[in-house]
C-alpha cells in the first residue's frame, strides 16, 4: 500500500517565508491571512504556524494570528500546528485553538522535568506533540543517537505522562548534506535509518520533518533543490516518515525526475559508494547542478506575448485557451469601451465563443478544452451580470434559443447531460437543467413555464429507456410540439427510431450521438428556414430505421429454451473443488481514496470526455494528445486534492453465501448445511443459433456454478461507491460557475468507484475467496481483465435484467452498510457506483445474452414470480420478438 | 458493600450502573420555573430584597431564593424515573451572573446551595430505595462570551475574555459544586469547544491538587442543520477535540429536537469509545417559542435510538418535563445500553473539521 503523506503547509512560518515574516512585522494580518488560505486551498493538511521572530512580540502575534484564522472558515477547516522554540509561545497559542492542535516541538534539552511538566500541558490542553531528538547533550545527528533519544522520550511520555502514543510525533532532525564536511555525508541516510528503527520501536508514533534543510548547501538552485527533496522523501517516506514541513505541491515526482540528476542525488542522500574515480559524490553533484538551474523554471514560463493584442484578441485567446486570468479585467475594459454592457456579450464574447465552435466544429478543439472555454464564459457574464442589472433592463439578452434538459426519473447519471448542456451555453443557448431522476411531469410542467424551445431527455440504464417512451407520449398527450433530443450511453438511433419517435407525433424527436453534434441539431431544428427540411429527412430516415428493424426482428433465428439448455457451457465438476471464501456472509469496507487510486482505469474516463483512444498512449495521439494531455494533468491535480480533502466517501459492501446452480437460476444458501434458500439468483440463457461444434454453447451464468448434487460452490456479490459527497462537491462547482471542475469531479468520482471495484475484486481473489492468493498486483493486468473468475453485474450484457439488482441489494443490506440506494428503475444512487457477482470458476467468463425469445420470458416470469407484462417491460431491450405484436396475436 | 453517604462509592455505583441499563437524565427546568409564574420576589427574597434591577429571569438565584422550588423539581424528575438530576446552576459562573452583577460570594453561595440541594434530595431517595441510586450531576452551562468568536463584527481577531479568565470562572464554579456535594460534572450546551476545553482544564488542574476524581459529562450543542457547533466544529471535530479529557459521557444537547439530532449522535455513537449521551428539546419551538412535542413523541423517538444501540445516557433539554422523562424512561427500560466501540489507535486532530491520519 501507498504509504500516506501529509503536507504540512510552512508559509505561514516567519521563519521559513521571508514574504509572511514581512506582512507579520509590518502588522498586515489581513495579508498574512490569505498566505493561509492559499496554503489551505492548495491543499495543506496541517498548518504550522510560526512567530519565533526577533523584532516581534512573538507570543502577541501568536495569539492575534491565531484569532484571526479562527474567524475564517475556510482556513479554520484544517488543524494548527503551533510552532515556536519559545514554551510561552506556546502556550499562549494552546489557549486560542478550539480544535485538536499539534505542538511544535518539545524536547529534552532542558532535561527531563521540564519535558515531561510541558508534555503534561499539551496533552491538558489536548494536543499532539512533536517531540525534537535533542536531549541535555545535543542535538541527535546519528541514527544511533535519533533512535536512543526518541525511544527514551516515548517511554517518559507513554508511561510517566500517560500521553497517548498516537499523539506522538518525533522529530529526528534532518541535517544538510553535500557541505562538502565528510561527516555530515551520512545525515540523510542516518535520518531514514532512525526513522525506520523509531517507527519499530514506538508503536503508533509518527515522524516528521523540515525536509527543506537537507539541500541547504544547493541555495539559490531550486530545480536542484526540489530533487533533492524529493529523492529525499521518496525514501523517508518508504522508511516510515509520516509527515513533513514541506511545499510538496511545488516537489517534481520521483519517478520523472531526469534519470542522471536523479542518480547524483540518490547518490548524495543516500551516501553511496564513490561512482567517479575523481569526483565525491556530492562534488559531482555540485558540478551537475548549474546545468539543471532554471530547467523548471524555462518551462514554467508562460508566454504572454497575446497580451499585447487588442481587447477583442485577448477575450478570443482566453476563450480558446480556457484561460480565466485576466477574463475579468479584459471583461471590463471591454465594457468601458462598449455602449452597453450587453454589447460586450454580444460583441467581443460572442465572437470568441463562435472561433471556439468552429475550432470545435472542424475537430481542432476538443471537449474539455470547450468546456474550459464555457468557464471562462461564464466568468465574464458574471462580471457583466451587475452592470446589466443595474441598467434595470429586465431582458438580459436573447439567447439563441432555450433547451430545457433532464435525466429521467430513476436515473442518476448525467456526466454526459451536463456536458451537452455546457456546450450549448457555450453557443449561446439558453439551458434550463432539472438535473436527475426527473419525472415526467416535471419535465412537461418546466418546460410550459419557461416556454422551451426544445426538450432534451438523458439516460444511462437500460430503463430510463422505457421512460424516455413515457415521456415521449406524455408530451404527445399535452399537446407539445416542440422537438424532442434523446441523448445517453444506452440510447440509440434504433431505439429512438423504433420506440420513441412513434410515441410522439406532433413534434420532431431526434437521437443525438454525442455532444460533440448537439450545437447542429439544435441549430438545425431552430433555424427557419432549415426546419422543415431537417425533420422530414430526420422522419423519412426513422422510417427506413424501423422497417430495417422490423426486417431483422424476422430473420433471427432463435433455439428454443429447452434445447440451448442442453447446450448449456458443460463444465466437468467431478473432481473440482470448489475455493471456500474465509468467510460467509457480509463485511463491509471503507478503503480510503489514496489506496483505490492505483486501481483506476484511465481509458474511460477519456471516453467521458468523447476523447477515444486507450490510455496511456492516447496521451501521444497525433489528434487528440494534446487535449488529452491537458484533461489528464488537471484530472490528475483534482485527483490529488478529492484523495487528500476526501472530497468523496467510499463505501463499499461484500459478501459470499453457499450457492448452487438449479438450472438457469442459483440458489443461495444460510449456512453449510445448504438447507434453507435465502435467496435466488435469476440468469437468463443464450437463445441465438451458435451452430454445431464444440465449445459452442448457449450460455447462462448459472453455468458457472456447481449444480446441486455436484461439489459445494459459492457465490459472492458486492456493492461500492465512491460518490457520498459528490453532489455538494458539484454543486459548489456549478455555483461557481466551474462547469469544467464539476464534470471532472463527476467523472473522477465514476473512476474512483470502478477502481473500488477493482480493488475489492482483487482482495475477494487473492485474500476473501482467496483462490488466487498468488496474483500480483499490477493494474494493466487487472484493468485487462487478466484474472481468474468475473464479476458481472446485473443490467449488463451477462445478465441484462436490472432487477437482479434487487435481490443483490437485500442480501448484502447494501443500503445500510454502504448507504447506497436503489432507485424504481434500478439505477444505485451515489451515481458513481458498482455492484455485481462473483464467480470463481477459472472457466467463467464475461458474455452477452443477447436477444432471448417469447419461450424463456414465459419460463422466466414464472420464475421471478411476475405477470408477462411486467416481465417484457424490464426485458424490453433484449426481446426477439414485439410485445406489442405478441399481445394483440393473443388477443386476437 | 456499597455506601452510597460515600462519594466514592457512589461514583462506582454510577459506573456500575452505566454498564448495565441507559442511565435518564432529567428533563429542563426553565419550563417548569415558568409554570410556577414566580414574581421578582420570589427571585429575590431577603437576601436580595435590596437589590437595584430586574433578578427575575435569573434561574440560578433560585437555589438561593427558592431552595423549596428547586428541591420540589429534583424530586418530581427522580419520582418520573431520572437517575441523574442536574443542579440547577446553569449560569452559575462570575462571567455569566456579571449580567446581573453578582458578586464572586453571591456565585460561590449558587453552586454551593445549588449542589447541596440536590443532594439532600438524592440521599433522601438513596436512603429509601439504595437499589435505584439516584446522582447528582453538577450543571456547568456556557458563557455568554466565546473564546473562539469574535465580540465585534469589525474585527474578527478581538475576544471579550481570556482564556484565563474563562478558566477562572469554571475553576470556581468547579470547587463549589464539588463542596456542595456532586456527583459528576456536567459541561453542558457548549456552544464553543475553546470554552470547553478551558473548563476542562479547570476540572483536570483542580483534580491534580488532590481532590477526588469525579465523572465529567461533556455535552456540546449542535446549533442547526449545518451540522456544527456555534464555533464551526462538526460532531467528529468535537470529540477530537476534548477526548483528551477521557470523559465518562460524551454527547449533545439542546438546540435540535430528537429528529434532527439523531444524525449527530449517530455519528458520536461510530466514533466515542466511552458514553454516549443525548438530551435534545422537546422539537422545535413553535411562532410562540414554546414546544409542543408531547411526552409520548419524546419517548417513541429516543426508544428508536435506544433500540438502535446509539446511546448510554438519554434525558430532555428544553421544553421537556416530568412527563416527558416518564414517558422516555418506560420506553426505554430493558433496553440494551449502547456497547462502547474499540476504535483503532490513530492520531486524529482537529480544526473545523476532523483530520485522521490512519
Amino acid at each position: 500500500m501507498r504509504p500516506v503523506f501529509v503536507n504540512i503547509g510552512e508559509r505561514t512560518n516567519v521563519t521559513g517565508s521571508a514574504k509572511f515574516k514581512k506582512l507579520i512585522v509590518e502588522g498586515n494580518f489581513s495579508e498574512a491571512l490569505s498566505v493561509a488560505r492559499q496554503q489551505v486551498e492548495a491543499g495543506a493538511q496541517v498548518i504550522d504556524v510560526n512567530m519565533d521572530e526577533g523584532l516581534l512580540d512573538s507570543e502577541q502575534a501568536m495569539i492575534t494570528f491565531l484569532n484571526l484564522m479562527a474567524a475564517e472558515p475556510d482556513i479554520a477547516r484544517v488543524p494548527v500546528m503551533i510552532d515556536s522554540s519559545k514554551w510561552e509561545v506556546i502556550e499562549a497559542g494552546l489557549k486560542c485553538v478550539q480544535g485538536k492542535a499539534i505542538v511544535n516541538s518539545i524536547s529534552m534539552k532542558e532535561g527531563e522535568a521540564k519535558f515531561i511538566e510541558q508534555a503534561k500541558l499539551c496533552l491538558r490542553y489536548g494536543a499532539a506533540v512533536v517531540v525534537m531528538a535533542f536531549d541535555e547533550v545535543g542535538q541527535a545527528d546519528t541514527a544511533a543517537r535519533k533512535i536512543e533519544i526518541c525511544e527514551k522520550a516515548y517511554g517518559i511520555l507513554v508511561d510517566k505522562v500517560g500521553f497517548p502514543p498516537e499523539d506522538i510525533i518525533f522529530d529526528p532532525n534532518i541535517f544538510a548534506v553535500a557541505t562538502g564536511i565528510e561527516e555530515h555525508d551520512n545525515y540523510a541516510v542516518d535520518f531514514i535509518e532512525g526513522t525506520r528503527e523509531i517507527k519499530k520501536r514506538c508503536p503508533y508514533a509518527r515522524i516528521s520533518g523540515g525536509v527543506s534543510n537537507v539541500s541547504f548547501s544547493f541555495r539559490g538552485n531550486e530545480p536542484v533543490r526540489r530533487a533533492i527533496h524529493s529523492v529525499f522523501l521518496y525514501h523517508a517516506i518508504n522508511a516510515g516518515m509520516d509527515m513533513g514541513i514541506v511545499n510538496a505541491g511545488d516537489l517534481p515526482v520521483y519517478d520523472t525526475l531526469d534519470p542522471v540528476l536523479r542518480e547524483a542525488v540518490e547518490d548524495v542522500i543516500l551516501n553511496r559508494p564513490q561512482r567517479d574515480p575523481v569526483q565525491t559524490n556530492t562534488e559531482r553533484l555540485v558540478d551537475m547542478a548549474p546545468r539543471y538551474k532554471g530547467e523548471k523554471g524555462a518551462a514554467q514560463q508562460v508566454n504572454l506575448a497575446w497580451r499585447e493584442g487588442t481587447v477583442g484578441e485577448r477575450i478570443t485567446h482566453a476563450l480558446v485557451n480556457g484561460v480565466t486570468e485576466f477574463i475579468e479585467a479584459d471583461t471590463e475594459e471591454a465594457r468601458l469601451a462598449a455602449e452597453r454592457p450587453l454589447h460586450v456579450i454580444e460583441g467581443p464574447l460572442m465572437d470568441g465563443m463562435n472561433v471556439v465552435g468552429d475550432l470545435f466544429g472542424a475537430g481542432k478543439m476538443f471537449l474539455p478544452q470547450v468546456v474550459k472555454s464555457a468557464r471562462v464564459m461564464k466568468q465574464a457574464v458574471a462580471w457583466l451580470m451587475p452592470f446589466m442589472e443595474a441598467e434595470k433592463e429586465g431582458q438580459v439578452r436573447k439567447a439563441a434559443g432555450k433547451v430545457l434538459m433532464a435525466t429521467v426519473k430513476g436515473d442518476v447519471h448525467d456526466i454526459g447531460k451536463n456536458i451537452v448542456g455546457v456546450v450549448l451555453q457555450c453557443n449561446n443557448y439558453e439551458v434550463i437543467d432539472l438535473g436527475v431522476m426527473v419525472p415526467a411531469d416535471r419535465i412537461l410542467e418546466e418546460a410550459k413555464k419557461h416556454e422551451v424551445d426544445m426538450i432534451g431527455l438523458s439516460g444511462l440504464i437500460t430503463p430510463s429507456l422505457d421512460e424516455m417512451v413515457f415521456v415521449a407520449a406524455e408530451m404527445e398527450r399535452q399537446g407539445f410540439d416542440i422537438p424532442l433530443l434523446i441523448g445517453g450511453a444506452t440510447t440509440s438511433r434504433t431505439h429512438t427510431a423504433v420506440k420513441i419517435e412513434p410515441a410522439y407525433r406532433r413534434g420532431p424527436t431526434t437521437y443525438v450521438v454525442d455532444a460533440s453534434r448537439a450545437v447542429g441539431v439544435v441549430s438545425g431544428l431552430l433555424s427557419e428556414g432549415e426546419r422543415d427540411r431537417i425533420i422530414g429527412e430526420t422522419r423519412a430516415e426513422y422510417v427506413k430505421v424501423r422497417e430495417q428493424y422490423a426486417r431483422g426482428q424476422t430473420v433471427k433465428a432463435r433455439t428454443p429454451i429447452g434445447e440451448a439448455r442442453k447446450r448449456k457451457f458443460a463444465i466437468d465438476w467431478k473432481g473440482y473443488a470448489p475455493p471456500k471464501p474465509v468467510f460467509t456472509g457480509t463485511r463491509t469496507f471503507e478503503p480510503s481514496l489514496a489506496e483505490l487510486e492505483p486501481f483506476i482505469d484511465w481509458s474511460p474516463f477519456f471516453a467521458s470526455w468523447e476523447l477515444i483512444g486507450r490510455y496511456p498512449q492516447i496521451l501521444e495521439d497525433d489528434v487528440v494528445g494534446e487535449a488529452a494531455t491537458d484533461l489528464y494533468r488537471d484530472a490528475r491535480v483534482m485527483l490529488e486534492k478529492v484523495i487528500a480533502e476526501k472530497w468523496f466517501g467510499a463505501k463499499g459492501v461484500i459478501g459470499f453465501w453457499p450457492a448452487q446452480a438449479v438450472e438457469d437460476d442459483v440458489v443461495l444458501y444460510s449456512d453449510e448445511t445448504r438447507t434453507v434458500e435465502i435467496a435466488r439468483l435469476h440468469t437468463l440463457r443464450q437463445q441465438m443459433d451458435k451452430g454445431k461444434g464444440e465449445g459452442k454453447a448457449n450460455l447462462a451464468l448459472a453455468d458457472f456454478v456447481a449444480p446441486v448434487g455436484g461439489p459445494a460452490d459459492y457465490v459472492g456479490g458486492f456493492a461500492v461507491t465512491a460518490g457520498h459527497g459528490e453532489d455538494e462537491i458539484v454543486k459548489r462547482f456549478k455555483d461557481a460557475g466551474d462547469d469544467y471542475s464539476a464534470i471532472m469531479a463527476s467523472a473522477l468520482a465514476d473512476r474512483l468507484a470502478e477502481a473500488f471495484a477493482e480493488w475489492l475484486h482483487h482482495k475477494a481473489r487473492v485474500e476473501l475467496w482467496g483462490y488466487a492468493p498468488e496474483e500480483g498486483f499490477d493494474a494493466d493486468a487487472l484493468i485487462g481483465e487478466k484474472y481468474v473468475g468475473i464479476r458481472p453485474a446485473p443490467g449488463y450484457p451477462a445478465q441484462p435484467d436490472h432487477t437482479e439488482k434487487g435481490t443483490l441489494f437485500r442480501l448484502l443490506e447494501a443500503e445500510a452498510a454502504t448507504g447506497m440506494l436503489l432507485t424504481e428503475s434500478f439505477a444505485m444512487s451515489p451515481g458513481a457506483a458498482v455492484s455485481g457477482l462473483y464467480f470463481s470458476h477459472p472457466q467463467s467468463h464475461y458474455f452477452g445474452v443477447g436477444k432471448i425469445d417469447f419461450d424463456q420470458v414465459e419460463d422466466y416470469a414464472l420464475r421471478k414470480g411476475w405477470d408477462l407484462a411486467t416481465t417484457e417491460r424490464w426485458l424490453s431491450p433484449i426481446l426477439n420478438y414485439d410485445p406489442l405484436a405478441r399481445a394483440r396475436g393473443e388477443a386476437a | 458493600m456499597t455506601d452510597l453517604s460515600i462519594r466514592a462509592d457512589r461514583v462506582a455505583a454510577l459506573k456500575a450502573a452505566a454498564k448495565e441499563r441507559i442511565l435518564i437524565l432529567d428533563g429542563s427546568w426553565g419550563v417548569m420555573f415558568q409554570k410556577k409564574k414566580l414574581t421578582e420576589a420570589d427571585y429575590r427574597a431577603d437576601r436580595f430584597a435590596d437589590y437595584d434591577g430586574q433578578m427575575k429571569g435569573n434561574n440560578d438565584i433560585l437555589c438561593l431564593t427558592r431552595p423549596d422550588l428547586v428541591a420540589e423539581l429534583h424530586d418530581a424528575y427522580f419520582s418520573a424515573g431520572a437517575d441523574i438530576s442536574e443542579t440547577n446552576t446553569f449560569s452559575g459562573t462570575t462571567i455569566a451572573q456579571a449580567d446581573y452583577r453578582l458578586g464572586e460570594q453571591d456565585v460561590w453561595d449558587i453552586n454551593f446551595e445549588g449542589a447541596r440541594i440536590g443532594r439532600q434530595v438524592a440521599d433522601r431517595w438513596n436512603a429509601e430505595n439504595p437499589e435505584r441510586p439516584k446522582f447528582i450531576a453538577g450543571s456547568i452551562g456556557p458563557l455568554n462570551v466565546m473564546l473562539s468568536m469574535s465580540s465585534d463584527v469589525n474585527d474578527p481577531g478581538a475576544r471579550k475574555v481570556t482564556f484565563d479568565q474563562v478558566y477562572a470562572a469554571y475553576r470556581q464554579q468547579v470547587d463549589a459544586l464539588y463542596q456542595g456535594g456532586v456527583d459528576l460534572f456536567l459541561i453542558e450546551t457548549i456552544t464553543d469547544t475553546l470554552n470547553c476545553k478551558a473548563a476542562l482544564k479547570a476540572i483536570l488542574d483542580w483534580r491534580d491538587e488532590g481532590h477526588e476524581e469525579l465523572p465529567i459529562w461533556i455535552s456540546g450543542t449542535i446549533t442547526d442543520r449545518s451540522g456544527r457547533t456555534l464555533s464551526g466544529q462538526t460532531a467528529e471535530a468535537f470529540w477530537n477535540s476534548i477526548k483528551h479529557a477521557k470523559p465518562f459521557a460524551v454527547g449533545f444537547n439542546c438546540a435540535l429536537g430528537a429528529d434532527l439530532m439523531r444524525p449527530h449522535i449517530a455519528e458520536m455513537a461510530r466514533i466515542a469509545d466511552t458514553l454516549v449521551a443525548a438530551y435534545p428539546n422537546a422539537g422545535l419551538p413553535n411562532a410562540m417559542g414554546e414546544y409542543d412535542e408531547e411526552p409520548h413523541e419524546t419517548g417513541h423517538a429516543l426508544h428508536e435510538w435506544a433500540k438502535d444501540g446509539l446511546v448510554n445516557i438519554l434525558g430532555g433539554c428544553c421544553g421537556t418535563t416530568p412527563d416527558h422523562i416518564r414517558h422516555v424512561a418506560d420506553e426505554v427500560r430493558g433496553v440494551a445500553p449502547r456497547a462502547i466501540p474499540e476504535r483503532p489507535k490513530a492520531m486524529r486532530l482537529a480544526g473545523l473539521e476532523p483530520f485522521e491520519l490512519a
